[in-house]
Order: structure tokens, then C-alpha cells, then sequence
């Protein structure tokens, strides 16, 4: 089974430096790209149908197609990557990001030199340390080496690539809250229409790219779209880090192809639950995605078949729940998260989540009533996608909505009891 | 011409790239919102204005959409009162209401909140919430406004004006989530001139008016009527409210081609001078003691016309006089005895800005074409200063270019951040030729800081670098040729440019570049408008009227041919220098004064008559655009004040003057004024005449809901008293009376069923952002002839040169404190500066002076002692007095000015 | 003021953007990694070495999480309170550092030692539960090794 994201990265050991990385075929796939035109690089990511690994799976060629190009196309364009990364239960960017910097600086240059950009950012939240210290080390070898800065390669094509480090704020993982970021402004979202491609970065066409999918970009230039396509179970193409943690035997990330099923991850490669522990669902693609049950063990974990079940792929790192651990209680967890980290832009959220977090508090502290669960139910139905500005709140909803349809008595069971039965 | 439907409704709506809430706001549908505002457009942040949009007729779903961002293309179909989207827009209210304190009956804003309003309209009612709402720690703003942050609903609207639209930067988004607050770092007065605004732009009662409170009124229970703002050249629209006989706040009064939807603070906060103490309220006549003592209006009427039965007497007119008063001063004196009250100086830089603007072939523009314009040269106008709501005017003129180029992405042009994240920090070009720094200067590169000379030496290269037959300027220095070339450059390829220029240099060279620039820009093709500043409200009016001079008035003294003057609503003393101005008083036998104030001018006066003021009478205004606009009266004052023109009317009565039946009624004084002036002809036009009825009935000043007209003289009878009578205008001083809408130039306050806020504007628009329903908007009076042919100006004056022995001192007009009524009000007080003189760097070392230290300034025959400020920026030789403050000169500066450094040093 | 280090880090930012005020939060990291804390008047230093005000850079300071805009304590325990760690007993951690330290999310010990801060998920839920002390990571904690790793920070 092939892992090109993950082929370099020695778990526990420092990461690869240049002569390594270079010895591994490293900025192969960069010398590849500039022989070819943007187009052509555009074309074989389409042909690819690699899709955003960031939680909303959009498909990248196609993203890139709206971007102007050519001689009388607006100046200077940006890439942005997004190493945010602060979707609860998701840590699969920070292995790339550890494990495999030269990796990700020669797809951003990849990616930059696709939308004819004239500067990277890689915008990576504060608390990664360690991923800062080695991008900023790759990156100066990099730029000795030529691969970044003036004429690269030789080439007619020049690029700078900055690293920003987020002063933290789970509003700057989407991506206009990003670019607001990025600007020195507080992250809140932009309205979309105009999207980055057309209005981004200091009004600038830009493209914003998730980590993962970015890193994907060396591969598919070095073998191809039908190679890449191949990578996958299903039709979508690659592989994908997938993810588990709660009480599950082995919790980690590991890159699999795209498609595995669910059962599969749940056993083969997190191990099943700890001992004396029984599965009760899952949250397949970090906080904001809704849960899957033992009925869905069989599901291809790709971009289409979750939606079959009312759930998304999103970030592809799991949150178990186990019977021992109270569904309240984590919806608390979830919703206290959610509201803490609104950007306080749009009502509903600034005031509809903080709500239902309190109502969650009340009904886990044994202060239920049995209006409370009108209150969710209100919630839910009322902070859906279009209903708020951007798609934190109606994110957050996604995992109350099916607790309170799969694990509905465990809320009424609080409410009866005056008390929450874990404690 | 896109069809939409609405509720099963078919619309044909007049023109694409309108939104869907804007468009059902015009048809009358009540969608509620937040964050929309009319002037600022849609941004989608508060969720309040959901509908639903079906994709075609078979849709039988539909989906949420925000009605504010959602264009009304051909073919939309959408429905406001979907269940789906009542039940959201309900639950969009309740979650408002989460931290919202239940604080209505003490809260300022009760009975005008657009959050009552919409929670109403959005049908919540009953609250769910269980939990503690969040608060917040208050601070303090400064005179003006209150800050009561617990109201907050998050709508960004403070911040959008405040930043986005006035420029501000002192006043930012704090915090995050449901503890996001609206402030700024520190306690302190917010520094823009607009900030009164964010009154009216919050839609509930985080920022109420400061001055209100001190002499609380609901909007309920006030007496409101149209009005003109007095305290600039630029006559904003507004509606004063009065409830006991104290003028209590001013409101903006909705006028698209003045001043939009806002004032400044000056005209917002300076009203309190109708309500101080020291109001002249009754006749004064100086006993033999030499005191003024009170008296009848009778002994007060027969002195003066026995006085003016023997004497030969002159009358001086005031730029702050309503034409109507002025008028009937020319009448009772007789044309050839008129002055028109301005020194010979200022009447011959407004006299020039007149000719200008009706020679053409650049017409005036409104203040709405500054905004509409896409390119600006100011040539010595600190606009800010002088016109503020011209700066905020501006403001928008110089987003035009760099908005353009943001709707070709493509945006609609109401989506107001999508338009602000493309554009940055992208400005229009605007070009300041001031001496000293401007509150504008932060939006441009490109500045000039030069003496009245060098300004106008500036605008005449501009000029002749647009059209070669301007005449030219040689020796230029190669930097200004360079920025002057690059200035003719930006005005030629923008689509609308505007100059502008005024009265503040004191310098007719100054107006003259200025419409040598506009004209050149005419010639090129370019549709190029002037706007030029004027001193004071009427100025251009009473340039109209004509007359003579304060200079001919001393004249007149000085000769004998005069020894009697009769003296309208004017300090003489602030209009001409000092010792003049004093010996013109004292020649003179016999001085009659009418005004509000006392003022050093009545200290001369030998009978002073009480005149009312701007909320108590009516009378016409020009505006520096020559508009021609009412104000009418809020409320009948306390005591024997009395408009004006009725005085001068009595005297000429009793002394049995020809003509004088018309002085009545104000209708036949204006009319007999535009049979006499032929440039007034149009000001009968302004309003409907006294007699003017809607279903019989005249329009009622006080709202339906005005409570307590039995209580309030309860102490002593309870029967209600008769409302004062009104004979010069269709108002009643009364709540009975035609309940709907007026027409527009008599709408004494904004609202509809539903609709208790200033947002019930949108219910008398044409549509949203456009005229009042059936306007005037006022009469302009100044038309260019459509085929004006050019005769450039061609004096040049030469280059300033900095003198050795003196300093040129000019006015520093400051927002707050020059123009004298408003100084007087409390607020505006206490945001006066001390009297300072600021110098250039290298004049203070030349003269051996540090800031702080006090030196004595010579000038205008009159010694004032002030301390140095620094002003970095200034060329050397020229210094600024502010003008206005305390005793300080205004309009006679510049001057030259001799400086004696003092030990001393002010704490 | 601003010391010449915090200034010249500052400018380093800066050459990153095509605007300076691009770098505020950066800026006031530096501030920041070299105070402890920002205070007010390194709101308005940073403010002028920006060209912004301190009203727009309180904006920024009072919107990003990582700004301390308090006095804190030499060292932060950033301790993870995010789904996994909560389900891998994170609450008994947060009890055991209250009774130990004396102090609840938000606070620091009366010796200036620790400031307790709850954070968000920090990306190493297979660690669950974690916390970060300064600029190190913790994963698979349990109240005895907590113990253990606090002394080594004085
Ligand atoms: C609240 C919120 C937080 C997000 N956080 C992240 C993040 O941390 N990292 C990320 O790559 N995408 C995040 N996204 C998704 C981005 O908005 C964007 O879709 C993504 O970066 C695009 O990259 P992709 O197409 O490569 O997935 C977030 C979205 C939302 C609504
Ligand atoms: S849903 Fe609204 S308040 Fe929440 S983060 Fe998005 S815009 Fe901000
Ligand atoms: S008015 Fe439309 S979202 Fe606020």
C-alpha cells in the first residue's frame, strides 16, 4: 500500500533535512511542475479529483479554475496554506507539518506556481511550536537552495513563501476569517461571493488550501492523475490521514486510502475500544461533523458516502464515544468550545450557541427542565448552513443534532433524574 | 426593468443591483433588520432580515436567504412570510434579546428604538432564556454621548459608521464572541466630528445623546418641526424637538442632496444656546443710569421707531439672518441703506464665490455630487473645521474610483465589507492645499502646505496644466509644478471632479484658482463642480439681498450721513476688526440691536429687542450650494421674543411706513422679498403656504402619542390651554391634525405604524436613498446659464514671502468653538480648546519661543497673550489663531501680525 | 518604549507584508515573548511602530487568544479541554491542578509560578489528555506524571 504523504516521516525522529529530502526524490515533483505551464499543472489536479482535505471537501482544480490568469490578471495573487488546524479531535496536519516540512514548502510551491502566485503564506496556529522551528529550518534550506525565492530552478518563475504564526483563534481555520487574520485584522469571515480567488488577501486573488490536500500536489505532478486516482477505494482518489482518539485501543493517525470503510478504522487500525469499553458512535471528521453509530461500520469513509448517512468526511480524524463516557457531557464539551471560540459576527451564534452550551451545562449539572430540550431542538433547527454567515455554528450543530436523535434518552434520562448517571 | 414577486405579488422594480431588503422596504413590506443601513449598506452580519427564496415557481421548498445580500434579479421569487422565515426571523430576535436588559422604561432610547420596533415586528414576545445575561463595564465618551454597552445587539453598525463610513479610528470592535464590545482603548471623547451620529445609527441604546439627558424627553412627548441647521454655510436638514419651552435635541433630518442621513456634531450638539440662561427675553432700553433695563414691548416698539422717525438711520443685516429678516431690515432702511453685515473682506470673497457660480459654467454642487464625485481638489479649505458634514461628503468622493473598480469583480454595490476587503486602503485621488495639517490629510499622499498666496499660485498651475489657455504660473518651485501637473492629471481622468475651496484664506486669488480649475476641467469636457465654503448660514443669501458693507456702515458714521443703526441678529465686533467695529458702536447715536444673546455688540446697544431663533421663528436660508431652504418654528418661546422680521414689521407699522401691511404674515414679506429680488423668486416655492391643508387639517408638530397637555399645568387649572396659534405655516402647535405623511419640506419628525425610530425614513423616501416622497428639497437659486463662456482669472498673485518682522496670522477654524451659537452650548464648551497661537517650528527658534510659552500677538489692533503650540507642518512666517474663540477675530484675518515673547508659561 | 530587540524583531515581521499593520499580532507576540504580558502601553508603542491607534491594535489584542493583555505567570499550563481530552479524563487533571495549585482557569499562582489557561484542542488527541507548559507538549497525562513535569519549571 502506497503512503506517499506520510513516506518520510520516522515517527519520534526530527524530520528529514534537504540533502535527505532530495535524496528521496525531494523537489522532484517542483522540477516537473515548471517544465510544464500552470495550466497544465491545473488540468492534471482536476483530472486528479483531489478534493480540500480541510473539512468541506471542495474540489482543489476546480477552486483554481476561478482564479484569474494569464498576463492581464490581477497582481500579485497569493497561496495561502492553512495550517490552522483547531477542529477538536484533529491532528493530522501537525504529523505533516513535524514530520515532513520540505514536503509541504515543494507543494506550496507547486501550488503557488499552478495560480501563478507571487507569495505563499503558511499560516500555522501558535500553539505549533514545532512545526514552526522546522518550517522556518526547511524553509531557509529552501531558499539557499533555490527553491524558493528569485528564478527558481532556474526557472522563469519566482516565488517568496512567509510563515505566520496565528495569535490564536479557531475562527482563523475558515478561510476568510483567515485572510482577515493574515491581514492584521480581527478573523472574522468575509462574505462569499466574491470568493479568495476573485477578492482574497489585501483584495487580492488568492487561494486557500488545507495542508494535507496541499502536500498531496508533489505526488500527482510526479505520477500523474491516474496514479492518484488509483491511490483511492473509491473513485475520489488518494489516500487520506485518517484519525482516531477517545477510548479506542491504539487512538493515532495513520494514512490510509481514501474510501476505507469506517469498520475498518474502528478495528483494524485504532484497535477497537479499550477493554470494558462498548462503541456508542463516533464523530467522523472532528467536532463539527454529526455522529455515526454501529449501523454505519460498513460506510466507505470518502467524500460522498458519509452525506449518504447524514454525516460528513470532514477532517477524517474520529472522536469515539464509549458507554462509559456521558453523551451530555460531551456536547457540553463541544457546544462550551463552539460558543467560547465564536467570532461574535452573526446572532446566531454569538448568542444562540452560548445558549445552548448553558442549556447543556444546566441539563449535565442535573438542573435540566424538560423545556430545555425545546431549546435544542429550537436551536438545531433554527442555525443551519445559510441561515448564519459562515459555517462555524451551523457546524457545531451537526453533532447536537444527531446526539439528540441517536442518544435522546440520555438527555430525557438527565432531565428525570436531576442528575447525570456517569457521575 | 426586473419582475420579481413577493408574496405572490409581481413587482416591476425600476433598476438592477438593488437587494431584496431594500426593494421590500420600498414596496412597503415590513422586513425587519439590523445591520442594514441605508447609507451603509448590507453587510448579512445581524440575520434579521430573512426571507424565502424559492428557485422557480415549482420550488415548493425554498431556503433562507438574508434579504439585504441577496440581489433582486428578474425573476426572484420570494416570500416574507413563510412560516419557515417568520419562525427564524422570531427566533433572530429572541437570541437578540438573550443579553439585552429589560431597561425600556428607563432607557433614552425608548419610543424611538428600532430594536423595540423590530422585536415587535419579528413577533417575539416571550422569553425563554434562563440563564444570566452578560454586562459590560461603560465608558465615558466625552460630552456628547453616553455608552450604556449592556443594550449592545452586535449589529456593527457603530463601527461601520464610525470607521468605514466618518473615518474615525479612535473606536474599534473589542473582544470576541457574545462578549464583543463597542469602544475604545481608553476612556475619552471620541474624536470624530460625526460621532453624534452613532445616536441614529445604533439601532437601540448604547449611544444616546448626552445633552438630551440633561433635559430628558421621550420622542413621544416632543414638539418637533423641519428645520435648517444654523452653525455652518451648509444648511443641513433637521428636526428640532422642544417639549416646556426648552429646545432638547437635534435630530438629522433626511435631505438626499444635503446632508443624507447624518449631521455633524456641531449641529447636533449645538443647539443649547436657545436654552442659556442669559437669553435676551424681553426689550431692553438703556436707562439714564446707562444699564439696559427691561420694558414693554410697546415702550420698546415706540422708542425705536421715534428714534428711527428722526434720525438717519442704516440698517446691518447678518449672514446668519434668515433672508425674510434681513429683507425686512433693507425694507424698513431702505435699499441703499443696507449692509449687509459682513466686513468689506468676507462680503467680497462670498460676492466672488456668487459671481463664480452664476457666470458658470461650473455650477455649485450639493453636497451629495461632493459625495457622488470621484476626485477632489481642495484649495485652503480645512473642510472638516468649517463644513464638517463637506468632510464626511469627501469621505465617500474619494471610495468612488477605488469602488468602481471593486464592482467590476464583480460586487454588488451593496455589499459594504465585500466592497471595503476589495478596495483596502485604496482611495480616489483628493488633493489638500492648506497651510496647516487637515483631518483629511490621512486619506491622501497628496498634500500641499503653503500661505494663501502659494495656495492659489497652486490652483493656477492645476488649472493651466489642465487647459494651456489658463493663464500660467512661472516660478513655481519644481516639486509644487510636479504635484500640480499630477493633480490636472487625476482631475481629467476621473469621471466627476470636484473643487473646492472657501472663504478661510481670506484671499479672492484663492476662489479665483479655484474656478480656474473647474473651468479648465469644463473645457476639457469634464463635468467639473464647485463647492466653495461660506462663513456662516445665510451668507450667500444676504449676498443676494445685496447692500453695503460693515466698512461703508463706519463709513456712513464716520461722514454723518448715518447716526442711527439698527443691528440684525449680529456681533459686529466678530465680523470686522476690533477698534473699527467700536468705533462704528460708539459714533453712532443711536444703536438698536436685535438678537438672542447678549454680545459685546449689545453692550453698545441702546434698545435691545428680543429675536427668536431658529427654533422659534421661520425664515429661508441659502446654503453655500444656493439652495434655498425653511426652517420652521419648533415651539413659541417663553417672554416677548419675537421672529425678527415681526419687530421690524411693528416699527415699521407704527411709523406708519408705505408697504408694511405684508409684515403680518411671513407669506407676504416673502413674497414682496421675491417680487423686489429677482434672485429670490424661488424661495416661495420651499414650502406650502400658511393655508396649505391635507383633508382640511393641518399637520400636527406634536406626535399622536404627546401625553400629559392636560397635567402640566395641573398645579394650577386643569383644562387644557389653547395651543398657540400659527398663521405663517400649515403646523399646528398641537397633536391634532392630519395623521400621515406631509409633504416633504414640512415632515416635523419621521415615523409610520411600526416604525417609532428615524428608520421610518424609508417609509417617506421614493425609494431607499433617493428624495422624500413629492420634494423641493429645497429651491436652488444659482443656476450657471447653459452656454457660459470662460474668462479665466488672471491675476496671479506672487509667492509668499515670509517676513522678518511679522507673521501672517491666519484663522485656525476649529469645529468646536468657532462658530459663536454653538460655543455657547455646554457640550460644544467642553470641547473647546484654550485659545492657543500655533507657529512653525522655525519661527519658534527664529523668535526664541517654546511651546507652552506665551507670547503677545499684535494683531488686528488688538494684543492677545496666548501660549505657542508647535504646528510642524505650517510654512514658516504664517501662524494660526483659532478663530472664534473667546474674543478672538475671525473674519479679519489673515493679517499680519507682530509677536513679543513672554517669560511666562501657561500650566 | 519598545526596547531596540522588540523593535527590530517587530520590523522582521513586518518585511513579511505588503502593509505594515499586517504584523500587529505578531507584534505583540514579540512584546509578549519578552514581557510576559502586553500591557497598555505596549498597546500604544505597537500602535505607533504600526501607524494603527491603540483603539485598532486593542482590537486585535482583545480578539486572539494568545494575547495576554494581563500580567501572567512565568510559566502558562495551557491544559487541553477539548472533546478527546475531556473523554480521556481531562476534568480529573483540572481538579488536580486546582487542589495543587490553588488556582481555576484564568488565574495564577500567588508566587507569579503558573497561569492556568484552558486551551483548545491542541492537535495531539491520540495523546489525550495533554497540555502544553510554555512551548513543551504532554500527552497521556495522569495527576502523578502532572506532578512530576511541574517541577521542572521553576
Ligand atoms: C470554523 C471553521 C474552521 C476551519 N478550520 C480549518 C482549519 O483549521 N484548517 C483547514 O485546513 N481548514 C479549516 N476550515 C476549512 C477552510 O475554511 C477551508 O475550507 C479550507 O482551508 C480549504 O482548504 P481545502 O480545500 O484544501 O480543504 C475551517 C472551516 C470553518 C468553517
Ligand atoms: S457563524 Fe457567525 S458569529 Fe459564528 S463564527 Fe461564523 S460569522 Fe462568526
Ligand atoms: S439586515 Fe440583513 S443580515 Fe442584518
Amino acid at each position: 500500500m502506497e503512503r506517499p504523504l506520510t513516506e518520510n516521516i520516522r515517527p519520534g525522529e526530527p524530520p528529514l533535512g534537504l540533502r535527505e529530502y532530495v535524496e528521496r526524490g525531494g523537489y522532484e515533483g517542483l522540477r516537473l511542475a515548471l517544465q510544464r505551464t500552470p495550466l497544465e499543472i491545473q488540468r492534471e489536479v482536476t483530472e486528479s479529483g483531489l478534493r480540500g482535505r480541510g473539512g468541506a471537501g471542495f474540489p482543489t482544480g476546480q477552486k483554481w479554475s476561478f482564479v484569474p490568469m494569464g498576463p492581464d490578471a490581477r497582481r500579485p495573487k497569493y497561496l495561502v496554506v492553512n495550517g490552522d488546524e483547531m477542529e477538536p479531535g484533529t491532528m493530522k496536519d501537525r504529523l505533516l507539518l513535524e514530520g515532513d516540512p520540505h514536503a509541504l514548502i515543494e507543494s506550496t510551491i507547486i501550488a503557488s506556481y499552478a495560480i501563478e502566485a507571487d507569495a505563499a503564506y503558511i499560516f500555522l496556529r501558535w500553539e505549533y511550536s514545532t512545526a514552526a522551528e522546522r518550517l522556518k529550518a526547511a524553509l531557509a534550506e529552501a531558499y539557499d537552495a533555490g527553491y524558493v525565492g528569485r528564478a527558481i530552478m532556474g526557472s522563469g518563475y519566482s516565488l517568496e513563501v512567509h510563515l505566520h504564526r496565528s495569535a490564536g483563534r479557531y475562527m482563523c481555520g475558515e478561510e476568510s476569517g483567515l485572510l482577515n487574520a493574515l491581514e492584521g485584522k480581527r478573523a472574522i469571515p468575509r462574505s462569499k461571493p466574491p470568493f479568495p480567488q476573485a477578492v482574497g488577501l489585501w483584495g487580492q486573488p488568492t487561494v486557500v488550501q488545507n495542508v494535507e490536500t496541499i502536500c498531496n500536489l508533489r505526488h500527482i505532478i510526479r505520477h500523474g492523475a491516474e496514479w492518484f486516482k488509483g491511490l483511492s477505494l473509491t473513485g475520489e482518489g488518494g489516500t487520506k490521514l485518517y484519525g482516531a482518539s477517545g477510548k479506542v485501543r491504539h487512538p493515532g493517525v495513520w494514512e490510509l486510502p481514501l474510501g476505507t470503510p469506517l469498520g475498518e478504522l474502528l478495528h483494524d487500525h485504532a484497535g477497537g475500544m479499550l477493554p470494558g469499553h462498548r462503541f456508542r458512535g463516533l464523530l467522523p471528521g472532528g467536532a463539527s461533523t454529526a455522529f455515526m453509530t454501529p449501523d454505519h461500520l460498513d460506510v466507505a469513509m470518502d467524500f460522498t458516502a458519509p452525506q449518504r448517512v447524514g454525516t460528513r468526511l470532514g477532517t477524517g480524524t474520529m472522536i469515539v464515544l464509549d458507554d462509559r463516557t456521558c453523551p451530555v457531557g460531551l456536547m457540553h464539551n463541544l457546544l462550551r468550545f463552539f460558543a467560547r471560540e465564536s467570532c461574535g459576527y452573526c446572532t446566531p451564534c454569538r448568542e444562540g450557541l452560548p445558549w445552548v452550551a448553558r442549556t447543556l451545562a444546566a441539563i449535565e449539572a442535573g438542573d435540566g427542565r424538560e423545556s430545555d430540550l425545546d431549546i435544542l431542538d429550537h436551536h438545531v433547527r433554527m442555525i443551519r448552513a445559510g441561515h448564519t454567515f459562515c459555517p462555524l455554528a451551523p457546524g457545531a450543530m451537526a453533532p447536537l443534532e444527531s446526539a439528540l436523535v441517536h442518544f435522546r434518552q440520555d438527555f430525557e434520562q438527565h432531565i428525570r433524574m436531576g442528575a447525570c448517571p456517569w457521575r | 426593468m426586473p419582475r420579481i414577486t413577493i408574496n405572490n405579488q409581481v413587482h416591476d422594480i425600476p433598476w438592477e443591483g438593488r437587494n431584496l431588503l431594500e426593494v421590500c422596504l420600498d414596496l412597503g413590506y415590513d422586513v425587519p433588520y439590523f445591520c442594514w443601513h441605508p447609507a451603509m449598506h448590507s453587510v448579512g452580519a445581524c440575520r434579521q432580515c430573512a426571507v424565502k427564496q424559492f428557485r422557480d415557481e415549482h420550488d415548493t421548498q425554498g431556503r433562507i436567504v438574508m434579504a439585504c445580500m441577496t440581489p433582486a434579479t428578474d425573476g426572484t421569487i420570494i416570500s416574507t412570510d413563510d412560516p419557515e422565515a417568520v419562525a427564524f426571523r422570531r427566533s433572530v430576535a429572541e437570541w437578540l434579546m438573550v443579553n439585552h436588559p429589560h431597561d425600556c422604561p428607563v432607557c433614552d432610547e425608548g419610543g424611538e428604538c428600532h430594536l423595540q420596533d423590530m422585536t415587535v415586528m419579528a413577533g417575539h414576545n416571550y422569553r425563554r432564556y434562563r440563564f444570566t445575561k452578560r454586562t459590560f463595564r461603560n465608558q465615558d465618551l466625552g460630552p456628547f454621548l453616553n455608552h450604556e454597552m449592556n443594550r449592545c445587539i452586535q449589529c456593527y453598525r457603530c463601527t461601520r459608521f464610525y470607521r468605514g463610513y466618518a473615518g474615525g479610528r479612535d473606536f474599534e470592535v473589542l473582544g470576541w464572541h457574545d462578549h464583543v464590545y463597542f469602544g475604545r482603548a481608553a476612556d475619552g471623547p471620541l474624536e470624530s466630528e460625526f460621532s453624534g451620529n452613532l445616536v441614529e445609527v445604533c439601532p437601540t441604546g448604547v449611544f444616546t445623546d448626552k445633552t438630551l439627558k440633561e433635559h430628558y424627553t421621550r420622542k413621544w412627548d416632543l414638539q418637533t418641526a423641519p428645520s435648517i441647521c444654523v452653525h455652518c454655510g451648509l444648511g443641513c436638514n433637521i428636526i428640532a424637538g422642544e417639549r416646556y419651552g426648552v429646545l432638547r435635541c437635534i435630530r438629522s433630518r433626511y435631505n438626499d442632496q444635503v446632508n443624507g442621513y447624518f449631521l455633524c456634531d456641531r449641529g447636533r450638539f449645538g443647539y443649547g444656546f436657545v436654552n442659556d440662561e442669559e437669553r435676551i427675553r424681553q426689550p431692553l432700553i438703556r436707562n439714564e443710569r446707562g444699564e439696559l433695563e427691561p420694558c414693554t414691548i410697546e415702550e420698546a416698539l415706540w422708542k425705536t421707531s421715534s428714534i428711527l422717525r428722526h434720525g438717519r438711520a442704516i440698517g446691518i443685516g447678518s449672514p446668519r439672518a434668515s433672508l425674510e429678516a434681513n429683507f425686512s431690515l433693507r425694507y424698513l432702511v431702505g435699499e441703499e441703506n443696507f449692509h449687509h453685515g459682513m466686513s468689506g473682506r468676507s462680503y467680497q470673497l462670498v460676492r466672488e464665490m456668487l459671481a463664480i457660480l452664476q457666470q458658470g459654467p461650473a455650477p455649485a454642487a450639493s453636497m451629495s455630487a461632493v459625495a457622488q464625485g470621484d476626485a477632489a481638489l481642495l484649495l485652503g479649505e480645512d473642510v472638516t473645521n468649517v463644513a464638517p458634514m463637506l468632510g464626511l461628503a469627501l469621505r465617500q468622493n474619494i471610495l468612488r474610483q477605488p469602488t468602481r473598480e471593486a464592482l467590476r469583480l464583480p460586487i454588488h454595490e451593496y455589499e459594504d465589507s465585500a466592497i471595503h476587503e476589495a478596495i483596502q486602503v485604496g482611495r480616489g485621488p483628493l488633493y489638500i492645499a492648506t497651510p496647516d495639517v487637515t483631518r483629511l490629510d490621512e486619506e491622501t499622499p497628496n498634500t500641499y502646505r503653503a500661505a494663501p498666496q502659494d495656495i492659489a499660485r497652486f490652483g493656477f498651475a492645476v488649472a493651466h496644466a489642465i487647459d494651456p489657455a489658463a493663464p500660467e504660473v512661472t516660478a513655481l518651485p519644481a516639486a509644487v509644478q510636479e504635484t500640480a501637473a499630477r493633480c490636472a492629471q487625476d482631475l481629467l481622468t476621473s469621471l466627476h471632479p470636484v473643487i473646492v475651496s472657501g472663504f478661510t484664506c481670506g484671499h479672492p486669488d484663492v476662489i479665483h484658482a479655484a474656478a480656474n480649475v473647474a473651468w479648465a476641467l469644463r473645457r476639457r469636457g469634464k463635468p467639473a463642480d464647485l463647492c466653495f465654503t461660506v462663513p456662516e448660514c445665510n451668507s450667500l443669501g444676504v449676498a443676494l439681498l445685496g447692500g453695503e458693507s460693515l466698512n461703508a456702515a463706519l463709513q456712513a458714521v464716520r461722514d454723518g450721513t448715518a447716526d442711527t443703526v439698527v443691528i440684525l441678529e449680529n456681533d459686529i465686533i466678530r465680523q470686522m476688526d476690533v477698534d473699527l467695529a467700536e468705533e462704528l458702536l460708539e459714533r453712532a447715536q443711536h444703536v438698536i440691536v436685535l438678537d438672542h444673546l447678549p454680545s459685546p455688540t449689545t453692550d453698545y446697544a441702546d434698545i435691545v429687542l428680543p429675536a427668536a431663533t431658529f427654533a422659534e421663528s421661520q425664515g429661508t436660508l441659502v446654503n453655500n450650494e444656493g439652495r434655498a431652504q425653511r426652517f420652521l418654528p419648533v415651539f413659541v418661546p417663553q417672554g416677548d421674543v419675537r421672529d425678527s422680521w415681526r419687530w421690524l414689521g411693528d416699527i415699521m407699522v407704527m411709523n406708519g411706513q408705505r408697504g408694511c401691511e405684508t409684515w403680518c404674515h411671513l407669506t407676504g414679506v416673502m413674497r414682496l422679498m421675491a417680487e423686489t429680488v429677482p434672485a429670490l423668486t424661488g424661495v416661495t416655492e420651499i414650502t406650502p403656504p400658511p393655508d396649505f391643508r391635507l383633508v382640511g387639517q393641518k399637520i400636527p408638530r406634536q406626535p399622536h402619542r404627546y401625553s400629559g397637555r392636560t397635567a402640566i399645568h395641573a398645579d394650577r387649572t386643569v383644562h387644557e390651554p389653547r395651543p398657540p396659534e400659527e398663521v405663517d405655516a400649515p403646523l399646528a402647535y398641537s397633536m391634532e391634525g392630519y395623521p400621515g405623511q406631509p409633504p416633504a419640506s414640512l415632515i416635523p419628525r419621521f415615523w409610520a405604524p411600526g416604525w417609532n425610530s428615524g428608520q421610518a425614513v424609508n417609509r417617506y423616501q421614493s425609494h431607499i436613498g433617493g428624495p422624500l416622497k413629492g420634494d423641493s428639497g429645497g429651491v436652488r437659486l444659482i443656476e450657471p446659464p447653459p452656454e457660459a463662456a470662460i474668462t479665466y482669472f488672471d491675476h496671479i498673485p506672487d509667492a509668499f514671502v515670509p517676513r522678518e518682522d511679522a507673521l501672517l496670522v491666519m484663522p485656525d477654524y476649529l469645529i468646536f468653538g468657532s462658530e459663536p451659537l454653538s460655543a455657547r452650548s455646554p457640550a460644544i464648551a467642553a470641547r473647546t480648546p484654550r485659545p492657543y497661537l500655533g507657529l512653525a517650528p522655525k519661527d519658534m527658534e527664529r523668535l526664541g519661543a517654546e511651546e507652552g510659552q506665551v507670547v503677545a500677538l499684535l494683531v488686528t489692533g488688538t494684543c492677545y497673550h496666548l501660549p505657542v503650540v508647535a504646528r510642524p507642518a505650517l510654512p514658516r512666517g504664517v501662524a494660526m489663531l483659532p478663530a472664534g474663540l473667546g474674543n478672538m477675530v475671525a473674519l479679519g484675518l489673515p493679517q499680519w501680525g507682530h509677536i513679543e515673547v513672554k517669560r511666562e508659561v501657561w500650566d | 518604549m519598545l526596547s531596540d530587540t522588540e523593535r527590530q524583531e517587530i520590523e522582521r515581521e513586518i518585511v513579511h507584508y505588503p502593509r505594515a499593520r499586517a504584523a500587529v499580532a505578531e507584534a505583540l507576540m514579540v512584546v509578549q515573548r519578552h514581557r510576559g504580558w502586553v500591557s497598555d502601553e505596549a498597546v500604544r508603542d505597537v500602535a505607533a511602530l504600526l501607524e494603527m491607534t491603540p483603539d485598532e491594535v486593542e482590537g486585535i489584542a482583545t480578539f486572539y487568544s494568545m494575547v495576554f493583555r494581563q500580567p501572567v505567570g512565568r510559566h502558562i499550563i495551557h491544559l487541553c479541554d477539548s472533546v478527546s481530552c475531556w473523554i480521556m479524563g481531562q476534568e480529573t487533571l483540572l481538579e488536580h491542578l486546582q487542589r495543587k495549585l490553588g488556582i481555576g482557569f484564568g488565574e495564577t499562582t500567588a508566587d507569579r509560578r503558573f497561569t492556568l489557561i484552558p486551551a483548545g484542542c491542541l492537535g495531539a488527541c491520540d495523546l489525550a489528555p495533554v497540555m502544553r507548559v510554555d512551548d513543551d507538549l504532554y500527552g497521556h497525562l495522569t495527576p502523578a506524571k502532572l506532578d512530576e513535569i511541574l517541577e521542572r519549571y521553576p
